[in-house]
């Protein structure tokens, strides 16, 4: 501990002993995270792999924590920012796998305290070229009914592929996407109470509750985008083939639309960037003034411990 | 070694002090080789912010038998299912309403439950079957928050998970 009177002294102290003061540092005793990768399966496509499913999580974490304080109601507060920290456990995890198989060493520098873990490194000192999240998780939420309407997609998508991950071969992936899979489908369970009583609420409400899904539309498309790497992982048995996930989000809404009086959103999808998207790191500029929140306290103290 | 599983087995969990990390079926194992003490424990939700804080109260409790080491262990992933009995009964008389017990999970795609009918939570304090949501998002992870129109009472449930 360290004993100073100001707290920014204490928290520039740099003792690289301490612990650092924006992760809990326990990815080294997370057993499953060191397992090599299994046979046949490409370390870097890997390590890729891993962070794709990070970065969708660790995005879409720090975008719900923006409710924080701002939440129309307080039990939503809590919800949001429960959410938000179910997928940040996932984000660790998986940041810790993708370091493990070397994704962290290139964004290292001699600055940096050689204790910093992979997490940290991965979270706090990538720039937005390099993450490879998918476009709707960086999308700004705007109100509450669009915030709905994005957890109902984003939830009901990722709930699916962690279903057909937790039977894959990878022990980690598998291990991550069996817990999450049961957390997922509780928040996909509590946005889609809002989406029908905002839906099938006031004249007011439901146009709000429409315009929200509207919002959400254009990022759906590169949701079912297969990656090069997903291709070549899917055929080693480690992947989510994008392209099957499809029909879970059109049964969702099919079921969920009609009960909240709501049409299925017509919007033309954002287009990739000469066949990029997310997955390449071209990413909407929303995504750089997030992270410049998300990443400045790390970067004004890269030493900090607490 | 059943004297190190004793000891490490009454760690309580920092949010639900009334429950040991066995009773939650948080403990997995205790181990001792050579002298060194392992430890292995199971987060109940990914991001679980106790886990540091229960990793912190295993290895002062164990720290007397040798060097500990505190490992965490994703597989079999927790579920409410792995609390004990005897940890459920310490849940209602705190209080706090037991998860109901799930069993095997299903291993295709999870419905959404929109039209189903809701689950039914009997109130810790009143005994009555019929209590209703407040939300479905409690202030810990682990528990919505709930309340009981016949004693008019709130009261938290551990969600089934």
């Amino acid at each position: 501990m360290n004993e100073t009177e100001n707290v920014y002294d204490a928290l520039a102290e740099a003792d690289h002993e301490g612990r650092w003061a924006y992760g809990a540092g326990f990815d080294e005793s997370v057993v499953e995270v060191t397992a090599p990768a299994p046979a046949g399966v490409d370390r870097d496509d890997l390590a890729a792999y891993c962070l794709m499913l990070a970065d969708d999580a660790l995005v879409a974490s720090q975008r719900l924590s923006e409710w924080s304080t701002n939440a129309p109601e307080l039990e939503e507060e809590v919800a949001l920012a429960n959410i938000a920290l179910d997928l940040l456990g996932q984000a660790r995890v998986l940041l810790s796998r993708a370091g493990h198989l070397g994704a962290a060493e290139r964004f290292r520098t001699t600055t940096m305290a050689p204790a910093l873990s992979d997490e940290d490194v991965l979270a706090y000192f990538r720039d937005d070229r390099f993450f490879r999240s998918v476009t709707l998780a960086e999308m700004d939420l705007g109100d509450f009914a669009r915030t709905m309407a994005w957890i109902v997609v984003y939830s009901s998508w990722r709930l699916a592929l962690m279903t057909g991950l937790r039977g894959l071969s990878d022990p980690v992936l598998a291990a991550v996407a069996a817990k999450a899979v049961p957390e997922l489908a509780y928040q996909r369970e509590y946005a889609a109470g809002w989406v029908v009583r905002l839906g099938d609420g006031t004249e007011y409400s439901h146009e709000r509750m429409q315009a929200g899904f509207d919002a959400v539309w254009p990022f759906t498309e590169e949701l079912f985008l297969a990656h090069p790497v997903e291709t070549r992982l899917v055929e080693a048995g480690v992947a989510v083939d994008p392209t099957s996930l499809r029909a879970s989000l059109d049964a969702d809404l099919a079921q969920l639309l009609p009960v909240a009086t709501l049409s299925r959103p017509e919007r033309p999808a954002v287009g990739l960037v000469g066949g990029r998207g997310g997955r390449d790191g071209v990413h909407t500029e929303a995504l750089g003034r997030m992270l410049a929140i998300m990443q400045s306290l790390a970067r004004a103290h890269p030493d900090a411990t607490w | 070694m059943s004297t190190l599983w004793d000891v490490a087995s009454e760690v309580t969990d920092p949010e639900m002090p009334m429950l040991t990390l066995a009773d939650l079926g948080v403990l997995r194992s205790v181990d001792q080789q050579d002298g060194r003490i392992t430890a292995t424990i199971t987060p109940t939700y990914a991001g679980c912010p106790a886990l540091d804080a229960m990793r912190d109260d295993l290895t002062a409790r164990l720290a007397e038998f040798g060097e500990v080491e505190v490992r965490v262990s994703l597989t079999p992933p927790w579920t409410t299912d792995l609390i004990s009995d005897e940890g459920r009964r310490k849940l209602a008389e705190a209080g706090v309403a037991p998860p109901a017990h799930i069993g095997p999970r299903a291993v295709g795609p999870v419905p959404l439950t929109l039209l189903a009918p809701p689950a039914r939570v009997t109130c810790p304090r009143c005994g009555s079957p019929d209590t209703e949501e407040l939300s479905r998002f409690g202030p810990t992870a682990c528990t919505a928050l709930r309340r009981c129109p016949a004693c008019r009472e709130p009261f938290e449930h551990m969600k089934d998970i």
